[in-house]
């Protein structure tokens, strides 16, 4: 156990420190939710694959820095730090990314990483439908073997980013006579295609964060299947063991929160009334350093040849309540200024960025399979208790 | 940066959990309550004789020379099987403490006391001011006594003991009066203090470990009566309620444990800058053994609000370990004042320290 940063580390932090130092945009882009910030959030993008800090644990050859994950948190620590930009892509770089490098075939890497890399392509998932949602398994939406085609019908919701997405990627059933978790396969879908209606669903602060997608004879070609036909399911949970496991919510995102809470507890401390807030502000910064430790424990365990085990289904509980908390204990010490969304004030953008996040995370515990779905999962897997 | 253990601390935790697993059990603990002393001499010479009582003692005073980060996980262990010897008190925290006093003023009783707690002959505990009641402190050859600053070696037969009686009957808790003078002073002044501070840091820690084994324990307790008692037709633990109530615990569990073992790192490598970390460990620990200890209870039903069940033996341990070396309001307190600190350095950059940024004072 070494817990202090190699001499090549630390440097590796200060040339991110200066990159970002000189390149991250002055004013706060708009939410990637509207036309114009999408727009502005891939010209983003694309500065960041141009410096080669797109994905820095990609390989070289995919335009990534071979970084390994514990220069991949540092990276993520100074890209918090310097209050960068949200990642749009990050359905492509995050999930899909790591599954097309484990799965895919060297012509699907070549066509699919390097356009996501240089933020040509941007990505939206395709997981649940109306009658497939914690029950994922129930997915219906069809994929019928036509020559070399696959012929998709049927409907997507929540597909998150698929307002302004290029692509989506998710499971479809391609063999008719399958249930459950067979006869699933993984296919990627350009969003252009002839048959594809996008139906944008408002979200809680009234932008349409994700969508409905309808599939109507919808022909993609059979190269865009990933992995063999009907093996979606076992493809998809590696895509959801890196969402749950590492990649999904770094650890600096809550850490930067959790500071940012401390600086408000700072200035407003005199004016508390409610004494529980003290405690809540202590913890908060507590609980996002234990994510951080836990992130780096996990980190250092894979790089010495360990496997990421069901214990990380715990990680999703812990930052999607860690979220809920912070920005709860925001809102109490903003008081009466914590529900204006729109004002002339002078610090109202310090205000909404609260309420904003407050919002957001509303959603954590919900997304990327439900806290008590992850219970569930913790329980049987980790703890060993009977499934029925 | 490597936040694993090595083969050889891996190895001394297995040592020792194999030896408890089979000779401290619930059912040698209850017989320990029924015994005058509560103390089970075969047992305390044999965790000696594994070396336990060496560890932390230098080589060059007759010990192994070992830190924090190779001992943290077997105190864990000791947690898990309840361990009633105060094996942990006697060698992780006694032993460095008279460890430093001899770097600092070599004496001949000392350096004889010293070799005589490595091999476990003599024991030797702590009495703290920010502990009233001490465990087995009258079992003691020498304690370490603290008075303001000063800490002073009282022998055993110099003090006086008065007995109380804990809810956890493994603990045989008393209060001391003693007569401290010169003679018995062995450090004072800023340096004893900043000692009381190191020692106070190692106690905390050495409790956030064994309650992180002690919550571990109570889980598993609790996991194999969900999988056996059947209600209903199938048993309790398929229902999501049940789950839930021990998924709670086993998040609590994951998420003190990197910290814990952080903290060990800390006062391996600097006991006296390590009030953060330490104080994050004990509140984490903490929080996860109570809630454990509420939980599995709640899944024993009846059956756990009984003497004869045996989960009221950690349950009780973590109730009585929580408010010892400060409890949970002492150290969120001193995350506190720290975190007001205009100063502090806070931020994802700073998790492991100062040391680790080169340009910190370029920073902002």
């Amino acid at each position: 156990m070494e817990l202090i940063y190699t001499p090549q580390q630390q440097d590796f932090r200060m040339e991110i420190r200066d990159w970002l130092r000189e390149h991250v945009p002055a004013t706060k882009l708009a939410s990637f939710d509207t036309a114009e910030g999408f727009a502005a959030h891939r010209e983003w993008e694309k500065t960041l694959a141009k410096g080669n800090w797109g994905m820095v644990t990609w390989p070289k050859e995919f335009g990534g820095r071979g970084c390994d994950l514990i220069e991949w948190l540092i990276f993520e620590e100074e890209y918090y730090r310097a209050g960068a930009p949200l990642r749009v892509n990050q359905n492509g770089i995050f999930l899909l990314g790591p599954t097309l490098m484990e799965h895919g075939t060297e012509a699907q890497k070549a066509r699919f990483i390097t356009a996501m890399a240089s933020g040509d392509e941007m990505w939206a998932q395709g997981w649940s439908e109306p009658g497939a949602g914690s029950d994922m398994a129930a997915i219906r939406c069809r994929a019928d073997r036509d020559g070399d085609e696959y012929v998709i019908n049927g409907q997507k919701i929540w597909s998150t980013r698929a307002v302004f997405a290029d692509w989506v990627f998710g499971l479809f059933r391609s063999d008719p006579e399958s249930t459950r978790h067979h006869g699933l396969s993984f296919i990627l879908v350009p969003l252009n295609a002839p048959g594809v209606t996008v139906r944008p669903i408002e979200q809680l602060n009234g932008l349409p964060g994700f969508a409905e997608i309808f599939f109507d004879n919808v022909r993609v070609s059979a190269d865009n299947l990933l992995g063999g036909e009907g093996e979606g399911w076992s493809i998809a949970m590696s895509t959801a063991g890196f969402e749950r496991g590492l990649m999904l919510r770094s650890p600096a995102r809550f850490q930067q929160a959790s500071k940012r809470l401390v600086e408000l507890y700072r200035a407003k401390r005199n004016d508390i009334l409610d004494l529980s807030i003290e405690d809540s502000v202590v913890q908060c910064y507590m609980d996002a350093e234990a994510y951080a430790l836990s992130t780096y424990q996990t980190a250092s365990r894979l790089q010495s040849g360990a496997k990421i085990g069901p214990e990380s289904s715990c990680n999703k509980i812990f930052w999607s309540e860690l979220d809920i908390k912070i920005h709860e204990t925001a809102m109490s010490l903003l008081g009466p200024r914590a529900e204006v969304e729109h004002s002339d004030e002078p610090d109202q953008a310090m205000i909404a960025a609260w309420l904003d996040g407050f919002l957001f995370s509303q959603s954590g515990p919900i997304y990327a399979g439900t806290n008590e779905i992850q219970r569930n999962i913790i329980a049987e897997r980790l703890l060993g208790l009977p499934r029925r | 940066m490597d936040f694993t253990f090595n083969e050889e601390q891996l190895f001394f935790q297995q040592t020792v959990t194999d030896f408890l697993r089979d000779n401290v059990t619930a059912k040698h603990i209850r017989e320990r309550w029924e015994t005058a002393t509560g103390f089970d001499s075969s047992t305390w010479d044999a965790l000696a004789e594994l070396g336990a009582t060496a560890t932390l003692i230098p080589e060059e005073m007759g010990g192994l020379g070992l830190g924090f980060d190779d001992v943290v996980l077997m105190i864990q262990a000791c947690g898990q099987a309840a361990l009633p010897e105060p094996i942990i008190d006697h060698s992780f925290i006694a032993a460095p403490l008279l460890a430093q006093i001899q770097q600092h003023t070599p004496s001949d009783q000392v350096a004889e006391l010293l070799a005589a707690m490595a091999t476990g002959e003599s024991m030797v505990l702590t009495a703290p001011m920010i502990n009233p009641y001490l465990n087995f402190a009258d079992k003691a050859a020498y304690l370490l006594v603290q008075f303001g600053d000063d800490v002073h070696l009282i022998n055993n037969r110099d003090a006086e003991f008065t007995s109380l009686v804990s809810v956890d009957r493994s603990r045989r808790l008393v209060t001391a009066k003693c007569r401290p003078n010169g003679s018995t002073c062995l450090t004072n002044g800023r340096l004893g203090s900043d000692m009381w501070q190191a020692t106070l840091n190692r106690g905390a820690l050495c409790n956030a470990a064994q309650l992180l084994g002690l919550a571990e324990a109570l889980v598993q307790q609790a996991v194999k009566y969900a999988c056996d008692r059947e209600q209903f037709g199938k048993p309790i633990g398929a229902n999501q309620a049940v789950k839930h109530l021990l998924a709670d615990c086993a998040v609590n569990i994951e998420f003190a444990k990197p910290v814990v073992y952080r903290a060990a790192y800390t006062v391996n490598v600097a006991p006296n800058r390590a009030d953060w970390a330490v104080s994050h460990a004990k509140v984490s620990a903490t929080a996860a053994a109570q809630l454990a200890a509420r939980h599995c209870i709640q899944v024993f039903g009846a059956m756990g609000y009984t003497w004869e069940c045996d989960v009221h033996i950690w349950a009780k341990r973590v109730w009585a370990l929580a408010q010892e070396w400060g409890d949970t309001g002492f150290h969120k307190n001193r995350i506190h004042e720290w975190l007001v600190q205009p100063k502090a350095l806070l931020g994802p950059e700073f998790t492991f320290g100062r040391r680790n940024i080169r340009d910190v004072e370029q920073i902002d």
